[in-house]
């Protein structure tokens, strides 16, 4: 049972990168750019929902609303400012800028909300009233006479990862706009040429991308509670492995190379070692990266000469 | 053959101006030092530079000249300092005269920082673009992990070594060297800025020779072609190998130098952020420009402190100078701009 609990707990680790690897893997997939600025979205968007729900008190419904239109909007701003200017440049400078916007982003946090930790609220709990009268407050399932717990957090991010999968997916094949996308990702200059408008949808990518950053965000601090300016930086380098894990450019593959790199991590943490539980993350990855060098799901390209 | 001749003399004079300036450098600054009319923090920044540049021009050979993008330079800086600064102690009574101890010390962090290179060049070398990249940053963060739970102690008996805990069990002669988390404390300041100079140096001589050898131009060759290079035979892998275990070595020896220069050294000084801070001198020194590195190295180490008066606003105005100089070098207008001002400009080879 302990397995399962684990198990479950992998899952729900691994959702959340995937989240967070979808940013990663659809504007790689387009513009061919590592945005090493998605981690620090993240923390923008949970900070945004902390302050709207414990500052002013908001449903954390409209917290979390808040947060992804905040982060869509730093998305675009940011595409449009620093990336934008730098669609002919070489990829190295791209990266150094991308870079740059996560120091900003990161500082900017620090000035703006301190380096005192917050501890983010749990709003996935359910609030009852028992037969004496008290209020009970639940935030979580048992099953098997309280063999398992399953928290509501875990359920809820397992749930939303699986909406926004099928949401995407119905999305990229079936819309206009996801039409547009996959286009483009497949060859931007035939694209331009059939009448689509590449840097609109390159913008749209990033917006779609930075507001799934804020509900990974959310659900992140959902589950480990400490919001400090860095929260991001460390999931956003994992959820990163994740998306090359499963294949870089490659939606399906970001959902699988995340949750393996989740339950892999958790399994390690239980089983092996806390300390060295990142290093093996990592191990593993490199290991599928040798026998797969283009990662689980990833296209091979072969080099025409 | 007058056109290579050309070409050959353009690029020693390029190497000597570099030797030229480094030199100048070290006389004007070691001047101001006697003189003492330099600030204390500055002073204390000089061997950091030293090291911040050996690591960036170390990087340039497998970005710039290699063509390969590594994230995980600062874990080669890490076994480097490990090993050097630990060797360093265990000498301590040994070689009692500091400077040589130090060169035994980045000596032995080199061959550490070397093998490593090589053990990790084997796979990574394997694969290309964003995916080596990655697993560079993968190992990186694997060397992190293991000296931040690496505990290593000396007694009566011998070395001992022990990995999660400390179970080395030491006799009541022994000392903790490596103490997992904590790192390596009680460490003899032994770096100086003549000793960052020498390595400088010696770093710029490497590479030079390196880059403008057979095997140089070979190295370039499969950065600009790797198809074509080994279809007129050049040995990809041999190659490649011999610059990246260079560059490994390299930064084991700044490793060594940047480490002896503090009392304590943790594991997590060598993170991610420290190898991309070096891919930012490199970058923004340009790709294969080992003095644009030098230049980008120095400033970039002291602009953080030279912004001290903003205090809390400095790391803000570094990211925003950090983009603004990006968006300014890569603008095109101001590119054709600048080709314009300098007449007889050869075209600008593209380095990735």
């Amino acid at each position: 049972m302990t397995f399962l609990n684990f198990l479950i707990s992998g899952i729900s680790l691994g959702s959340i990168y995937a989240i967070i690897a979808l940013g990663y893997t659809m504007v790689y997939g387009i513009a061919k750019m590592l945005n090493f600025a998605h981690g620090d979205v993240i923390m923008v968007g949970a900070y945004i929902c902390f302050y709207a729900v414990s500052r002013y008190s908001m449903p954390p419904l409209v917290g979390v609303l808040l947060a992804m239109l905040v982060c869509t909007v730093l998305g675009i701003v940011v595409e449009r400012l620093a990336y934008k200017p730098l669609r002919a440049a070489p990829s190295l400078a791209v990266l150094i800028t991308a870079i740059g916007v996560s120091y900003f982003l990161q500082n900017a946090a620090l000035l703006l909300w301190s380096s005192n930790p917050k501890v983010f609220p749990n709003a996935f709990v359910l609030k009852s009233v028992d037969a004496e009268g008290n209020e009970v407050v639940k935030n979580g399932v048992e099953l098997f006479a309280g063999q398992l717990k399953i928290s509501y957090v875990t359920l809820a991010t397992i749930l939303i990862c699986i909406i926004i999968m099928l949401a995407l997916t119905w999305f990229t094949s079936k819309t206009k706009m996801g039409k547009a996308m996959r286009a483009c990702s497949e060859d931007k200059g035939a694209a331009q040429l059939m009448g689509i408008n590449v840097n609109a949808t390159i913008s749209m990518t990033f917006a779609i991308g930075s507001g799934l950053a804020a509900v990974a965000g959310v659900l992140l601090c959902s589950a480990y509670p400490t919001l400090v300016p860095t929260t991001g930086s460390m999931p956003g380098i994992k959820a990163f492995t994740a998306a090359v894990f499963g294949g870089i450019g490659s939606i399906p593959g970001a959902l699988l190379g995340g949750l393996l790199l989740g339950v892999i991590e958790i399994f390690a943490k239980a089983y092996i070692s806390t300390q060295l539980s990142d290093a093996i993350v990592f191990a593993v990855l490199i290991v599928v990266l040798l026998v797969k060098p283009a990662g689980l799901l990833g296209k091979q390209i072969r080099e025409k000469v | 053959m007058a056109n290579k001749l050309s070409g050959l003399r353009k690029s020693t004079r390029r190497n000597f101006l570099t030797y030229a300036l480094v030199i100048l450098a070290f006389i004007v600054l070691q001047a101001l030092i006697t003189t003492g009319s330099i600030s204390s923090s500055l002073k204390g920044m000089l061997v950091p530079i030293c090291a911040y540049v050996v690591m960036a021009v170390s990087l340039n050979l497998t970005v710039g000249v290699l063509g390969e993008l590594s994230l995980g330079h600062a874990g080669f800086m890490s076994v480097g300092a490990f090993t050097g600064v630990a060797t360093a102690i265990l000498l301590q009574d040994v070689i009692p005269m500091a400077p040589l101890r130090l060169a035994v010390g980045m000596a032995v962090g080199a061959a550490f920082a070397a093998l490593a290179g090589f053990l990790i060049g084997i796979p990574v070398l394997r694969l290309k673009g964003d995916y080596l990249a990655i697993v560079t940053l993968a190992f990186g963060e694997i060397i992190k992990s293991i000296f931040n739970n690496l505990y290593m102690g000396v007694d009566s008996k011998g070395l001992h070594f022990s990995l999660l805990s400390d179970t080395t069990n030491l006799d009541e002669t022994g000392t903790l060297i490596i103490g997992g988390p904590m790192g390596i404390g009680g460490i003899q300041k032994i770096s100086t800025f003549a000793a960052g100079f020498v390595l400088v140096m010696i770093t710029l001589v490497v590479v030079f020779h390196l880059v403008g050898s057979r095997a140089g131009r070979a190295i370039m060759a499969i950065r600009d072609n790797r198809i074509a290079a080994e279809s007129v035979g050049v040995n990809v892998t041999k190659y490649k190998m011999m610059a990246f275990v260079t560059s490994a070595a390299l930064a084991g020896a700044a490793g060594t130098l940047f480490a002896a220069n503090y009392s304590t050294i943790v594991a997590n000084k060598f993170d991610f952020n420290t190898s991309i801070l070096v891919l930012v001198f490199v970058v923004l020194g340009g790709l294969g420009n080992m003095l644009g590195s030098i230049i980008a190295a120095a400033a970039l180490t002291i602009l953080p402190e030279a912004l001290r008066e903003f205090s809390d606003y400095r790391m803000l105005v570094y990211a925003i100078v950090l983009i603004l100089v990006m968006l300014a070098t890569n603008n095109p207008t101001l590119k054709s701009l600048l080709a314009r001002l300098r007449p007889g400009n050869r075209e600008k080879k593209e380095a990735v």
